[in-house]
């Protein structure tokens, strides 16, 4: 999982890299030499791959277990981090954290879902699969967040609301659907940003905001690709093809005015910079803010709808 | 006659896709009750089980007949979008697709908007057309829910949608998905304006369409049997690796858990939604709010509201009298009965 295919004479590179950094003895002027030749050689290779991955190698570098989650975030650029817990109605939803904080110095609500690093920790967070709680969390801090006039950021990362019994019985459909429906009646600032994979309406239910970013090797669809060829191709064999014909990747949902922005990854993906990564964000979160912070709740509102009423009309 | 071949002809034509002008000397069978269903009859019942009251599927313009007072009604052209907007192709093109469905249902998309009365009062229709793409949801439906919301603000008509669909449209990426927030804002606008937002859940509501507009009503009504979820089936069966119950995320099986007011038979929603709307609308009655008099709101009886629109009041006086207002609702409550058959022959005269 951690390695991906078309990465492979790149890892093979590094990890003879690695090879000749623990050689020792008289060599050592000719290795240095070497290692800076296979570095160049390294960087040139990222640089190529990564300039024309295809959508269905996006999809699997979206999905890398390493790229910076919703943790990393937090922890680099929230201060007071200070997460709230529950929807004050059934339970708490670990696969959607979030709560209040100090974002360069404005308060903010924080949300988005975490996937966990480890099987202990994927687990506790259902992998990032939120249930209708973790919606109805959402909506509240939402509230919370206009109520006392903050922005809100969320971070979202899924493959989707967690399909199982519970959830349904729970309602997931109308908590997806009333938490779009806050989005859209807040009057505060919402920036989000698309870090890995959006999944479909467990992403839309917490990104419809005034701006999107997607991360430049990020994905977001209306269904995963593999489901998507089950059902038209009648075999998820044809996974690759349907994330082509999807036009799931960052780049597509620009041309299609879906959403406002790309962010750019460092070299060789996010996966290969997670403090840079998280920084690039942060830039582009503030940049966002200042453009909103002047506008009216009234205005928010007016021009968040418009914005989402535009989409798709030409 | 030959009742062997009468019976599996209808099979054979449902496996080549033909289900176009069935002889009414053929049979079905009930997919509930496996009773012989005569064509003629079942289409007298509008496609109910005449043994069992399983509601089978019924076609877009049937349903549209049924529902609005003595079947009238003024149908909108859905509104245009620029079509296969990513150039979709899986074992075949989108494009070709559209084509077929629009070659088969003489529609361009998977919406009908309308407009009419039901129970006397005025109503903006979206229903969804299962027969299009699986009542699948794309820009075009979308922008059809943006219109028909906008119609019900511009007529004071109450909004009704219809859903029947799987969900998103996948052959139109996420452009299908962002008409979940789009069909929201839609229902926002009728909301926004006091006028009522009603949603008659039909088979199925799933996906997309479930989680967005179609859970955002007013007041949800389902058809009998009517599934309604987010996940397929098969997918959570998948996931959690257990059997589900028999009758999970049936209509009935949401009424239980609380995110639908009531299962209504086909035969009673006319009166149903025409009885709620009345309800709602009504401005014969003794008090009506008034900072947003609703222009167009009949009662049954087709009088005039007996406040006056320009009547003004300092806003003391409007909260004392919503006071009031609240607690003559109250008062009326404790007789359910007696309201219901007050309420009775004015919606009949209404629909006459
Ligand atoms: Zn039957």
């Amino acid at each position: 999982m951690s390695q991906l295919d078309f990465e492979k004479p790149i890892l093979e590179l590094e990890s003879k890299i690695s090879e000749l950094r623990n050689v020792e003895g008289d060599s050592k002027v000719n290795i240095a030499e070497e290692i800076t030749r296979m570095q160049n050689k390294v960087e040139r290779l990222l640089n190529q791959t990564y300039s024309k991955l295809s959508p269905a190698q996006k999809v699997q570098v979206a999905r890398h277990q390493n790229r910076p989650h919703y943790v990393d975030y937090v922890e680099r650029m929230i201060d007071d981090y200070t997460p709230l817990a529950g929807d004050r109605n059934f339970a708490e939803d670990y696969a959607l954290p979030g709560g209040l904080g100090r974002f360069r110095g404005q308060s903010v609500v924080i949300m988005g879902q975490e996937r966990g690093h480890d099987t202990e920790s994927r687990l506790h967070h259902n992998f990032g699969m939120a249930r209708p709680e973790g919606y109805r969390k959402a909506q509240r801090l939402m509230k919370m967040a206009d109520h006392f006039q903050i922005p809100i950021v969320t971070l979202v990362d899924t493959a989707g609301a967690y399909p199982g019994m519970g959830a349904e019985e729970r309602g997931q459909a109308e908590a997806i659907a009333k938490s779009i429906e806050t989005c859209l009646n807040v009057g505060v600032p919402i920036i989000s940003i698309i870090l890995g994979e959006g999944g479909s309406g467990g992403a839309i239910a917490i990104a419809t905001a005034d701006r999107v970013y997607m991360l430049e090797h990020s994905i977001y669809s209306v269904i995963s690709p593999e489901g998507c060829a089950s059902i038209l191709w009648r075999s998820a064999d044809h996974a690759n093809e349907a994330a082509a014909a999807l036009k799931l990747t960052a780049q597509d949902l620009y041309q299609h005015k879906i959403i406002d922005g790309i962010i750019k990854e460092p070299i060789g993906g996010a996966h290969r910079g997670k403090k840079e990564t998280i920084d690039l964000v942060a830039n582009q979160i503030e940049k966002a803010l200042k453009e909103l912070s002047p506008w009216t709740p009234e205005k928010i509102k007016k021009e968040r709808a418009e914005k989402y009423l535009a989409i798709g009309r030409a | 006659m030959n009742w062997l071949t009468n019976f599996i002809r209808p099979g054979l034509r449902s496996l080549v896709g033909e289900q176009k002008e069935v002889p009414d000397n053929l049979w079905q069978k009930c997919p509930s009750c496996e009773n012989m269903l005569f064509h003629s009859e079942l289409k007298a019942a509008h496609s109910v089980c005449y043994h069992c009251g399983h509601h089978l599927k019924i076609g877009v313009m049937e349903r549209l007949a049924l529902l609005f007072d003595d079947g009238k009604y003024e149908k909108f052209p859905l509104p245009n979008v620029p079509a296969d907007p990513l150039k979709f192709k899986d074992k075949k093109k989108y494009a070709d697709r559209m084509r077929d469905s629009q070659n088969k249902t003489k529609e361009k998309d998977a919406l009908v908007i309308a407009k009419g009365t039901i129970g006397g009062q005025d109503a903006v229709v979206a229903a969804f057309n299962f027969d299009f793409m699986g009542g699948s949801m794309g820009t075009a439906v979308g922008e059809g829910i943006v219109r028909a919301a906008e119609k019900a603000v511009k007529h004071k008509a109450a909004l009704i949608i219809i859903p029947a669909s799987g969900g998103a449209r996948m052959q139109e990426g996420a452009l299908s998905l962002m008409q979940m927030p789009r069909t929201t804002i839609a229902v926002n606008m009728v909301k926004a304006e006091n006028l009522p937002y009603i949603v008659l859940l039909t088979n199925p509501t799933t996906g997309g369409v479930s989680a967005s507009f179609a859970m955002l009503g007013d007041i949800h009504l389902a058809e009998p049997g009517t599934t309604i979820g987010f996940a397929g089936r098969r997918v959570i069966e998948e996931t959690v690796r257990e059997k589900l119950p028999e009758d999970f995320q049936t209509a009935e099986y949401l009424v239980d858990h609380g995110m639908v007011d009531a299962v209504v038979a086909r035969k009673d929603q006319n009166a149903e939604i025409g009885k709620i709307l009345t309800l709602l609308m009504d401005t014969s009655q003794e008090y009506v709010r008034e900072e947003k008099p609703r222009k167009n709101g009949k009662n049954g009886n087709g009088g005039k509201g007996k406040k006056q629109k320009g009547d003004k009041k300092s806003s003391n006086v409007t909260r004392l009298s919503i006071k009031k207002g609240k607690q003559k609702k109250a008062k009326t409550r404790t007789q359910p009965e007696q309201e219901q058959q007050e309420q009775q022959p004015k919606r009949k005269s209404a629909s006459g």
